[in-house]
């Protein structure tokens, strides 16, 4: 793709860079890579946040609303998804919920122009399949426990006409055995989607700026810096909508697991 | 035809799945405006329901894009 020389590679940010080797186990190589570093500088990130606004005032400061707001957010949903049973997975979907939220922030940080390059976590379909595949399998180990056999139950919708349900049957466990990949994918492809579209405006900008051809710059490269401008405000929105609607998905099918229908 | 850039077309023609899917998007927030200036009072209960919606709308534009990039990378 970086064919000519000074073409911006939109791809090269999501290459994975190994920064220490680490140790070998049976012949794989264990490296510390940039991707490992940024999961701790957002688990870091997400400890200074809980830590700031654990003080339990009785009237809180800023910082302690900031995270009792984000509790409380998570809370309000899993009491409207999965209902009083919920409270024992607010764990679990709350640190879910910052995790991929911080990731995605940390990811947007502008830290381009001194140089660092922020990795985002969430743009590799590895690290979204391992979330996905622990709420996919949260919900069949509590499904299977709670319920048993009686948890197949889930695949035949009430009220369907006995002659239809050897047809929705498989219809319903193909769109069952689908969720994790739907959950990884939507997370991975919306974040990569979003980094591509900036790196190929700010692309636009650098070499409308250094162009031979004077009106380049205020014909292409300002109007693509305002575009830019726009699109990173959009990307905010987008990093809290996709970790938004990741929290509510799981909540959704832990919600089918608990109480079937 | 080269396979490069029939992949390049291919490429193209994915990519306006996720034109439809921003259809499909705006539709989704559209009607729910519409409905929550009907009844505002109702509105805030749905918004879970909101957000499904967007995200089944949203998956498969994705799901375009990706097959788009995919192509794209192979040409």
């Amino acid at each position: 793709m970086a064919g000519e020389t000074g073409k911006i590679d939109p791809m090269h940010q999501f290459e994975v860079q190994t920064i220490f080797d680490g140790f070998a186990i049976g012949g794989q190589q264990i490296a510390f890579t940039n991707s490992a570093l940024w999961m701790v500088l957002t688990v870091g990130a997400i400890i200074l946040f809980m830590w700031g606004g654990m003080a339990r005032q009785i009237v809180p400061g800023r910082w302690q609303l900031v995270v009792e707001g984000a509790t409380g957010f998570i809370d309000n949903l899993i009491d409207a998804n999965i209902g009083p049973e919920g409270k024992k997975y607010a764990p679990y979907l709350f640190s879910l919920f910052m995790f991929i939220l911080m990731a995605n922030m940390l990811g947007m940080l502008p830290l381009g122009v001194v140089g660092v390059h922020p990795f985002t976590v969430t743009s590799h379909f590895t690290v979204t399949g391992v979330l996905a595949i622990l709420s996919f399998s949260i919900v069949l180990i509590v499904g299977f426990f709670k319920h048993g056999f009686k948890f197949f139950g889930l695949f035949i919708p009430h009220g369907a006409p006995w002659w239809m349900i050897p047809l929705l049957f498989p219809i319903e466990i193909v769109s069952f055995l689908v969720r994790p990949f739907s959950l990884a994918l939507r997370l991975f492809v919306a974040m990569t989607a979003g980094h591509v579209l900036m790196k190929v405006l700010s692309g636009f900008i650098i070499q409308g700026v250094n162009a031979d051809a004077l009106w380049v710059a205020p014909l292409v490269a300002i109007p693509s810096f305002l575009l830019m401008v726009g699109i990173s405000a959009l990307e905010l929105l987008v990093a809290g909508i996709q970790a938004y609607v990741f929290a509510l998905l799981t909540s959704l099918y832990i919600n089918d697991a608990e109480h079937l229908h | 035809m080269e396979p490069t850039s029939a992949a390049m077309i291919g490429a193209g023609l994915a990519a306006i799945g996720a034109g439809m899917a921003a259809l499909g998007v705006g539709n989704v927030f559209g009607s729910f405006l519409e409905s929550a200036l009907r009844n505002p009072a109702a509105a805030d209960g749905q918004q879970g329901r909101l957000f499904i919606g967007f995200a089944a709308a949203e998956l498969l534009g994705l799901l375009s894009f990706l097959i788009a990039i995919l192509l794209y990378l192979k040409g």
